[in-house]
């Protein structure tokens, strides 16, 4: 017998028995509420009560902003293309960007050719050590997240695994109508976008990265980046 | 008393006298609590969240079986190896095995609190590998050779001085006390690590069976790291991680990061489908994952306290419990501290040694009532206390309470009880606080109170009259 | 109506005043009082140790003498907890599950009889000082008491309530848990005690005698300016 058939030999030894449905024990003014599982009733309720988000893009817009506000994430509303070519022209200059690392995109392409910086791409193999040398990665995303104010990310659109984490400086170009309202809609987008053919890895990126292992003290760009810029144009 | 036990009362009774101690972790989980209930009050109907948790892991755990037949067969039809662990031996054995026929060297982990609970790093070592662990937290412990404080915040019982010093004591850095210069020094030694380390071996915080994918839940982004670059990635898990559906993650994503550091979200929260898909530019070439069961099933035939398996691993109960919060987590001697350390670990590690755990209790429910997913915490310490005294009866103590009861149920002996005690309270200032005293274990901090002097039972003969 | 008091040991013993409390209330708004004095306690410390078996001959004979209570008041929060929620689990796979159900449905902590069953929350009491609840755990909890003290309170004549930091937190008791593990319990009465004088209050007030019992007890011992008081002495006041 493998360990396999072991284990599942042994749970399905345990489950002969069952277990009390939860919140069957007692609600808290002790009365015991009487409860049948249906998991499809149950998940059609959850976005009701995760925080609420509005219905018009502006809403959604505005609490993504709140959002990255919270999160220490520069975000930006831009009007097209140029503008964000402008955008990104005058963060190289402040920044001092001297290489930029990307992959091939609709955004992406126009935003290396405005910057007419050395860069490098993640498309197909590269090396490591030279994405580890970049000032900054750009890169597109799945879906902008106006509930948690999140980048959805994928190694399909967003050029592999490693650009989105491994430079100091993760740049997002969204476009206005990857905006969605919240994490149900975001896994329903997933899912039809797939089928089930999905990218090896999915990441909701939310805020730069952070630690609070000193003293519960916030610190950011632990070991990834330290900082996200998110541009919707 | 096992030894476990006796470990534990000794480091209890130490670290209640350690006010800096005390006062450095409820600082800390003050903290917690202010923005826990910041992010809490955002929902809607946190109460309903919480049952539909509850209840969405009772179906995964109640059809396991199901479920992580599904999970395992989707990960492997993406070229993903999935192995399987009856116990803590079988498990470091399998992965010794890859990490040999990977001729490895070296080894990047991201926290894996299964690999605390099987000594992994140790078996490792001993092999002659170079184990680092990535998250900052894990690291600082990793370096001053210590387990993990807390399955969340491993480093929360250290000061910025104490991290200051140890780095240069261990790195040669200079003294700082600027917590960002601290996590630079060591950001700084784990990037090259990342990219030159063999393998990464990750934990998995949940597994999704409609799709065949893990999920991890971090802050840092050295998870994303290890699962990047290295060219092979191992996780460990248990098997009662596995949830129903990808949509599930839209309630439990921000749940755990609401429960267990006060978060709407952590940082990063990402879904590994598998080694890298043939069109993708980067990622490992081999993906195992090694489901463990390590005394699981044991709970799970337990089906009073199987919803002790429903645990997300928060650690929302460790950050209210006031015992934890006046011992810390060290003391527990255990790899899950805590309310949901006490109610798994005699069944993962045997009732006879750690039932001592279940007593350490004021069964306050404060753990109960923080649980994202609903777990009763308190109660199973209670029945845990029921099933220890079943098994493994303190004769004298069993004999005492047969006593009383007999007492009790006996209102003319009881009613000796009042003179008596009026007499013994007497003579009781003799022996006060004196290895004699039979009341030292609460005179030796506290006053008793004194027997009155008509007792309500008397008062009421008396008005009856 | 005719109300079955249950008083808890360390009521009888050594805080009657409580008990006598409660009777003068519950008198005074012309109900009649019934007191079982061959009950003298409700088992749970036996039970909350792990010895079940032990504690059926006593919850037996408790649940035997309730029978027929029309409605059962209980002055304090931990037995209130033990009659209503845990005779329930303690006798669930046995003969006596229906009768410990049923008396379940009878029973009430004494402030949430007064607020919840008599809806009655003025008690034309008088206590002019600054006072802090203490939430007893079982009674917050077990039986989710947390609005009807207050509510209560909030009738007391020139009574100020100031709620503490830590008023939710476990004092530290726990019973047997006070004795087992000494050391722990005091450092958890230390923080509620700090707590407390934090709030200015001359009070604690608590409707569990058990709680007031150890917070009193290490006041005493720290010398720190604290007294504890009972919820009905409190309401009983003039």
């Amino acid at each position: 017998m493998s360990e396999r058939e072991n284990i599942f030999g042994r749970i399905r030894e345990a489950l002969r028995v069952q277990a009390p449905i939860p919140g069957a024990h007692a609600a808290s003014n002790g009365t015991p509420k009487a409860h049948t599982v249906s998991e499809a009733e149950a998940a059609k309720h959850i976005p009701e009560w995760l925080p609420p988000v509005g219905e018009t893009f502006e809403q959604r817009v505005e609490l993504f902003r709140a959002n990255a506000l919270d999160l220490k994430a520069e975000f930006h509303l831009l009007n097209g293309p140029s503008e964000m070519e402008d955008h990104l022209r005058g963060l190289a200059a402040t920044e001092g960007w001297r290489k930029v690392a990307t992959h091939s995109g609709e955004l992406t392409d126009r935003a290396c050719a405005a910057l007419g910086l050395p860069l490098i791409t993640t498309d197909a193999n590269y090396d490591v050590r030279e994405l580890e040398s970049c000032d900054v990665g750009i890169s597109q995303c799945e879906a902008l997240i106006a509930q948690t104010g999140s980048v959805l990310v994928s190694s399909r659109s967003s050029g592999g695994r490693a650009l989105s984490i491994l430079p100091p400086h993760h740049l997002v170009l969204a476009r206005r109508d990857q905006l969605v309202p919240d994490l149900p809609t975001a896994f329903a987008l997933l899912k039809s976008k797939y089928q089930s053919d999905y990218p090896s890895l999915i990441s909701f990126i939310t805020g730069p990265s952070r630690t609070g292992d000193i003293e519960r003290i916030l610190v950011l760009g632990a070991h990834g980046p330290k900082k996200l810029t998110i541009l919707s144009i | 008393m096992s030894a476990a036990s006796q470990q534990f009362k000794h480091d209890a009774e130490r670290l209640t006298h350690d006010l800096r101690h005390r006062l450095l972790i409820q600082t800390a989980l003050k903290k917690y609590e202010v923005a826990r209930d910041s992010k809490k009050s955002r929902y809607q109907d946190w109460q309903s969240a919480r049952q539909t948790a509850a209840e969405i892991k009772w179906d995964a755990v109640n059809h396991l079986d199901t479920y992580l037949e599904e999970f395992a067969s989707k990960l492997e039809a993406r070229g993903a190896h999935v192995h399987w662990a009856s116990t803590s031996e079988q498990a470091r054995q399998i992965i010794l095995g890859i990490v040999r026929e990977k001729n490895a060297r070296s080894i990047i982990k991201s926290k894996v609190m299964t690999g605390e609970e099987i000594h992994l790093n140790e078996a490792l070592e001993k092999a002659g590998l170079t184990v680092v662990e990535s998250d900052f937290g894990e690291y600082i412990v990793q370096l001053r050779r210590e387990a993990p404080y807390h399955f969340v915040f491993p480093a929360m019982h250290l000061v910025r001085g104490e991290i200051s010093e140890l780095f240069e004591e261990k790195l040669g850095s200079k003294p700082t006390n600027d917590p960002e210069e601290l996590m630079m020094i060591a950001r700084g030694i784990l990037r090259n690590k990342y990219i030159t380390a063999d393998i990464g071996i990750t934990g998995a915080n949940f597994a999704i069976a409609e799709t065949g994918m893990i999920s991890i839940t971090e802050n840092e982004g050295n998870a994303r790291l290890t699962c990047a670059l290295p060219k092979v990635h191992i996780a460990l898990m248990g098997i009662e991680k596995v949830l129903p559906k990808l949509e599930d993650l839209a309630l439990f994503m921000p749940m755990l990061a609401t429960a267990g550091a006060g978060q709407a979200l952590t940082g990063y929260n990402s879904l590994y489908a598998g080694p890298r898909q043939p069109g993708e530019p980067d990622g490992p070439d081999e993906f195992h994952l090694v489901l463990l069961d390590n005394q699981r099933t044991h709970l799970l035939a337990d089906a009073e306290q199987r919803d002790a398996l429903h645990c997300i691993r928060c650690g929302a109960c460790l950050n209210v419990c006031p015992i934890f919060k006046n011992i810390g987590g060290h003391a527990y001697g255990t790899t899950y501290q805590g309310p949901i350390g006490s109610v798994i670990t005699p069944h993962f590690r045997g009732l006879q040694d750690w039932k001592h755990l279940s007593g350490a209790s004021s069964l306050c429910g404060a753990c109960t009532e923080a649980c994202p997913v609903k777990i009763d915490l308190h109660h199973h310490l209670l029945q845990s206390r029921r099933n220890a005294m079943a098994r493994y009866p303190v004769w004298w103590e069993r004999l005492a309470f047969k006593g009383f009861a007999f007492l009790v149920n006996h209102p003319v002996l009881a009613g000796l009880a009042p003179p008596l005690a009026r007499v013994a309270q007497r003579f009781h200032p003799l022996i006060k606080r004196t290895p004699l005293d039979p009341a030292r274990p609460w005179t030796r901090s506290r006053e008793l109170p004194q027997v009155a002097k008509q007792t309500f039972k008397e008062f009421w003969r008396s008005r009856k009259r | 109506m005719k109300i079955t008091l249950f008083i808890p040991c360390f009521v009888d013993m050594c805080y009657p005043h409580v008990g006598v409390s409660i009777v003068q209330i519950l008198e005074r708004l012309g109900h009649e009082i019934d007191y079982p004095e061959e009950l003298a306690c409700c088992g749970q410390p036996a039970f909350n140790s792990g010895y079940w078996n032990e504690t059926r001959p006593i919850a037996e004979r408790v649940l035997k003498r309730l029978k027929d209570a029309e409605v059962v008041v209980i002055a304090s929060g931990s037995c209130g907890a033990m009659l209503k929620k845990f005779y329930p689990e303690l006798f669930a796979t046995t003969a006596h599950a229906g009768a410990a159900n049923e008396l379940a449905a009878r029973c009430y902590e004494f402030s949430d009889f007064l607020v919840t069953r008599l809806g009655v929350t003025d008690l034309g009491a008088h206590f002019p000082h600054r006072v802090t609840f203490h939430d007893g755990c079982h009674g917050l909890r077990e039986l989710g008491n947390k609005k009807q003290p207050r509510e209560l309170l909030a009738k007391v004549r020139g009574l100020d309530l100031v709620e503490m930091s830590e008023a939710e937190t476990c004092c530290g008791f726990g019973g047997m848990f006070s004795t087992k593990f000494p050391m722990i319990s005091t450092a958890m009465g230390e923080v509620k005690c700090t707590s407390a004088l934090e709030t200015g209050a001359e009070y604690v007030v608590s409707n569990d005698a058990s709680c007031n019992m150890h917070i009193q007890g290490l006041a005493d011992r720290q010398r720190l300016s604290l007294r504890t008081i009972h919820l009905a002495e409190v309401l009983n006041s003039r």
